[in-house]
């Protein structure tokens, strides 16, 4: 035998003892194949970003057929679920009890003024708490209201709102659905969980369990043990993308506009760049309980939180989208929005693929420095 | 390049296969001074040649075997494997040597066999090569019936073996074993060694075994002694012996007298090194070649046989230690070798003698059985402890020792059978009853941040002492355990023997009747375990009723009667002398304790049942 095969043999069985311990270990299987499906039901089915059937109080204090049909306008959106009440008392209590989310008044004078060819005012109370919900809510209801006297203009009816009126039009997600925002997203959570953690545990056992010692003090090479751990939990890895994508697609429907190459090759490099934070991270740590601490605080929070997978980072402050710079995860999922929802853009994606790139080799060359062929780093 | 084994034993008969020059390593400590690990360490192993590397904890054992598989480097001096430098040529010398760490280096969600297929690949073992290597490997250590099961399912006897077999995989040049035998059962010890020895006159390979069992020194061709990093002596088990020539006595006590009695007198007096109790007698190693040392030391109510005795490697052993520790500032001096009193109120000979003074002993189980699922861990244990007495419980590493005491505590649900302490069923039984109970957990149960003194306060507080009370309990324990020195140290920083004294401390700081004591010197050195048989000895004289469990099996000596367990069932249970007759033969006259384990896991001797009940 020359070395090459010694090292193809030893390479053999490093990896038949891998793939024995995660088939016999059903935490890691739980791990790869059945927490894509349960974060994809959680997130597809019961978070959702968009927003549907608000309840609003309307206040007709003006009772004439024009803010009847302002009214009736707010009933059909799918937007809204609105709650006609008589006086303005009344809606408030509703919205302090937070029964609704926003007022809308028409005052006494509505008609008159329209009939006049004044300036219509039509109080819009928000509720402000939720941030978020407030600004959506208030750009709705701007919206019904703008869209009710664009299409009395149209009709020939006085109006007074300006000349000028807004076209808006979605591109990319035009469901403007937000699981088709959130899937591609979760993909890289369910890599970034297998690739850090699940790899970040499996190498602090060995040093636990005293068997890094033993494989150590045999001839195994150092690149043989990095390839042994990496190969393993890159198939587990990928796995659970195509598991996670192929559910995305059959129960949410989401779109798939890139090609399937490019996504490969994007995740594969994010896999690695994830698979080396694990290893770095296990080398370092040694006892299973503070690589799953270390993991999750340099390797799940940050990709939930600093992905731009929740919410967008440039409305971020400047620190925040600094840091989120030195996350993997925030190229892969800028990558994956781009893939799904708008196709091959390259100028965006060679961006992506080449921090992905650099996160990897950096990530696991700092792992493969770590991981001598000595107990003393 | 690859020779055959005939060949290269012939060669290389006599070569140095282990050349140790030298060795300096320190390890820097959090919050401490740097430990010197090693402190110019030389030693050679020759090929057919085993040496044994003895010496307590933290002597260096392992850190040397470490440097010479290059997992760790030296700060100065060599190693040298095979010709070949421990650090410039480490992969190339992890070809050849063999190791075998602490833990066996075993993967317990693999089988047998897919343990030996790793280990295999991992050590390039040629496809051919390896059905015979396999079929011979596996009829040595008998392990041909179980080589589909996981290997986290096999006793520690088998996994020691197992390990080994891994290790023997591709016939080594030398092989390196830290403490193999650590917690194995005797019988599975007596194995290892047979294989061991089965190598190195088969293959001619060099061995290095580090050990704290000290009659395992006497199985090597050569002994080093290490202590605190340094190498006190190098030498055959029989120059050793020599070295102690004339300095060992034998002490038969007179009827109706326990041996632990004398021992108590004698431990400690100036002139006496080493006083234990081996085969129902007390043997005494002292320091001048005069028997003065020990008729000085006895009282004349006491006045028994005294003889001359055959030295053994352990006598040498305790000698060497006493010498350096006397040599060395007094402050790092235990306890053992600084206080003299044993007992400050040691009872007369008469009334150590305890007979029935209840129908039920403090401690009494019947038919005792815990099981978890399909798996029974202690099968009917059944029996009694009397006031004042000291009850072992012995076996091998899981025997079902701690599953017992943790029923014998509350701690854990008995699945049949009846368990009482002090008159109580404690799992139902409130504090008052544990009031009157000291436990003192197999692991370092402590706050490891609290400093000595905090953890006193705490355990003392926890079992309701109070005010001037507590003061004065933990000020009798800082002296009774020597921890005064270390009173606002953080108890996790505190080296081992002195965690175990703290630990001890902490369990009798309340003045309990009943102690129960889980593995209290397992990982402990041989000095500091007399030490703690001295204490545990002045408790039972002051009327504490002693439970304790231990894989020690010459500890059993200490006890009064003891309980010896195998695989969740009872062996035997008697006083020490009771265990013996059950080995003894016309080919065996003088059986210790062990021996009798063996014979009776092997089935030779009979063992007596139900033993103890009135």
């Amino acid at each position: 035998m020359n070395a090459f095969q010694r090292s193809i043999m030893r390479l053999r069985g490093f990896l038949r003892k891998e793939a024995l311990q995660i088939c016999r270990d059903p935490s890691s299987i739980a791990l790869a194949l059945v927490m894509p499906v349960v974060l994809l039901f959680l997130f597809g089915f019961g978070v959702s970003l968009d927003v549907k059937d608000v309840p609003i109080a309307i206040v007709l204090d003006d009772r004439g057929p024009e803010a009847r049909d302002l009214a009736e306008r707010f009933t059909l959106s799918n937007y809204f679920e609105p709650v006609l009440v008589d006086r303005f008392d009344e809606a408030r209590q509703l919205l302090d009890r937070r029964e609704v989310d926003a007022i809308v008044q028409v005052q006494s004078d509505f008609s008159d003024r329209l009939a006049h060819g004044a300036a219509v005012p039509v109080q819009i109370i928000v509720n402000g708490t939720d941030s978020n919900l407030a600004q959506l809510v208030k750009g709705y209801t701007l919206g019904v209201v703008g869209l009710w006297s664009q299409q009395r203009a149209a009709r020939g009816l006085s109006t007074s709102s300006s000349a000028v009126t807004i076209q808006q039009r979605v591109w990319f997600n035009d469901a403007v659905n937000s699981t088709h925002f959130l899937v591609p997203g979760l993909v890289a959570l369910v890599m970034t969980l297998i690739g850090v953690l699940l790899t970040a545990l499996v190498i602090a056992r060995e040093w636990e369990r005293g068997t890094m010692e033993a494989i150590l003090a045999t001839p195994l090479r150092v690149g043989e043990i990095m390839v042994g751990k990496l190969l393993p939990y890159f198939v587990l890895g990928m796995m659970g993308l195509g598991l996670s994508v192929g559910l995305g697609r059959v129960m949410f429907g989401v779109p798939f506009r890139g090609s399937p190459g490019v996504y490969l090759l994007l995740s594969t490099l994010f896999l690695l760049a994830s698979l080396g934070l694990g290893l770095f991270v296990s080398a370092a740590a040694r006892v299973q309980f503070v690589a799953a601490q270390v993991s999750i605080i340099v390797g799940f929070l940050p990709a939930f939180f600093l992905s731009g997978l929740l919410f967008d980072l440039e409305s971020t402050p400047w620190p925040i989208q600094a840091v989120s710079h030195l996350i993997p995860a925030r190229y892969f999922v800028s990558a994956s929005h781009t893939i799904f929802l708008a196709g091959d853009v390259w100028s965006v994606l060679q961006w992506d693929a080449l921090f992905l790139g650099l996160m990897a080799v950096v990530l696991i060359a700092l792992a493969r420095s770590r991981l001598g062929q000595r107990l003393e780093g | 390049m690859i020779q055959s084994a005939d060949e290269s034993v012939s060669e290389r008969s006599g070569e140095t296969v282990l050349g140790v020059r030298n060795l300096h390593k320190r390890f820097e400590s959090k919050g401490g001074p740097p430990v010197e690990a090693l402190r110019d360490v030389s030693l050679d192993v020759r090929c057919g040649e085993v040496v044994g590397l003895v010496g307590p904890d933290g002597a260096g054992k392992t850190t040397l075997l470490r440097i010479a598989t290059g997992l760790l480097v030296p700060d100065s001096g060599t190693a040298t494997v095979l010709g070949l430098d421990s650090v410039r040529d480490t992969l190339q010398i992890r070809g050849r040597i063999a190791y075998m760490p602490q833990k066996f280096g075993l993967y317990e969600d693999l089988t047998v066999q897919e343990n030996l297929d790793l280990y295999a690949d991992l050590q390039g073992v040629e496809p051919a090569a390896r059905a015979p290597r396999y079929t011979r490997l596996l009829e040595m250590t008998g392990l041909e019936k179980f080589t589909g099961r996981l290997a986290g399912r096999l006793s520690g006897g088998m996994k020691q073996k197992l390990g080994l077999a891994c290790a023997l995989i591709k016939s080594p040049e030398l092989l390196l074993l830290d403490e193999p035998t650590v917690g194995v059962d005797p019988v599975s010890r007596r194995e290892l060694w047979r294989i061991v020895y089965q190598m190195v006159d088969q293959e001619g390979i060099g061995v290095l075994v580090a050990t704290a069992y000290l009659d395992e020194a006497e199985k090597c061709h050569r002994v080093v002694v290490l202590h605190e990093g340094r190498k006190l002596d190098e030498g055959t088990p029989a120059s050793f012996r020599e070295q102690v020539h004339g300095h060992t006595f034998v002490v038969q006590p007179p009827p109706g007298v326990r041996p632990r009695t004398i021992q108590g007198r004698l431990a400690g007096r100036p002139g006496i090194i080493d006083a234990t109790i081996r085969g129902g007698r007390v043997r005494v190693v002292t320091e001048e070649r005069d028997i003065a040392a020990v008729t000085g030391a006895m009282p004349d109510n006491l006045a028994a046989a005294i003889d001359v005795a055959g030295p053994t490697f352990e006598d040498a052993f305790m000698k060497l230690l006493a010498h350096a520790r006397s040599s060395q500032s007094h402050a790092n001096l235990p306890a053992a070798q600084v206080s003299t009193g044993v007992s400050p109120h040691p009872r007369e000979p008469e009334a150590t003698i305890h007979r029935g003074e209840s129908a039920d002993g403090v401690v009494h189980t019947r038919d005792l059985t815990k099981r978890f699922g399909t798996f029974t861990a202690v099968s009917e244990i059944s029996f009694d402890v009397h006031r004042g007495e000291i009850f072992g419980l012995l076996g091998p590493n899981g025997a079902g020792k701690s599953t017992t005491f943790r029923m014998l505590c509350g701690l854990s649900k008995v699945s049949a059978g009846e368990v009482r302490v002090a008159g109580r069923d404690l799992r139902r039984a409130g504090s008052f009853a544990r009031q009157r109970l000291g436990y003192m957990a197999q692991q370092f149960s402590l706050y490891g941040q609290l400093s000595v003194f905090e953890n006193l306060r705490f355990f003392g507080r926890a079992y309701g002492l109070a005010n001037t009370r507590l003061a004065e309990r933990i000020e009798w324990a800082l002296d009774e355990f020597d921890l005064r020195g270390h009173r606002d140290m953080a108890s996790g920083r505190l080296p081992g023997g002195y965690k175990q004294r703290l630990a001890m401390a902490a369990a009798i700081l309340h003045e309990p009747d009943i102690l129960f004591l889980d593995e209290p010197t397992s990982g402990v050195d041989p000095l500091a375990r007399r030490d703690f048989w001295r204490r545990i000895n002045s408790f039972a004289e002051g009327g504490v009723t002693v439970v304790v469990t231990t894989h020690f099996m010459e500890e059993a000596e200490y006890c009064d009667r003891m309980l010896i367990m195998s695989q969740g069932r009872e062996l035997a249970t008697g006083t020490p002398d009771e265990i013996r007759e059950l080995a003894r033969t016309e080919d065996h006259p003088d059986p210790t304790i062990e021996d009798a384990f063996i014979a009776l896991a092997e089935g030779a001797a009979r063992p007596r049942g139900k033993e103890g009940s009135p």
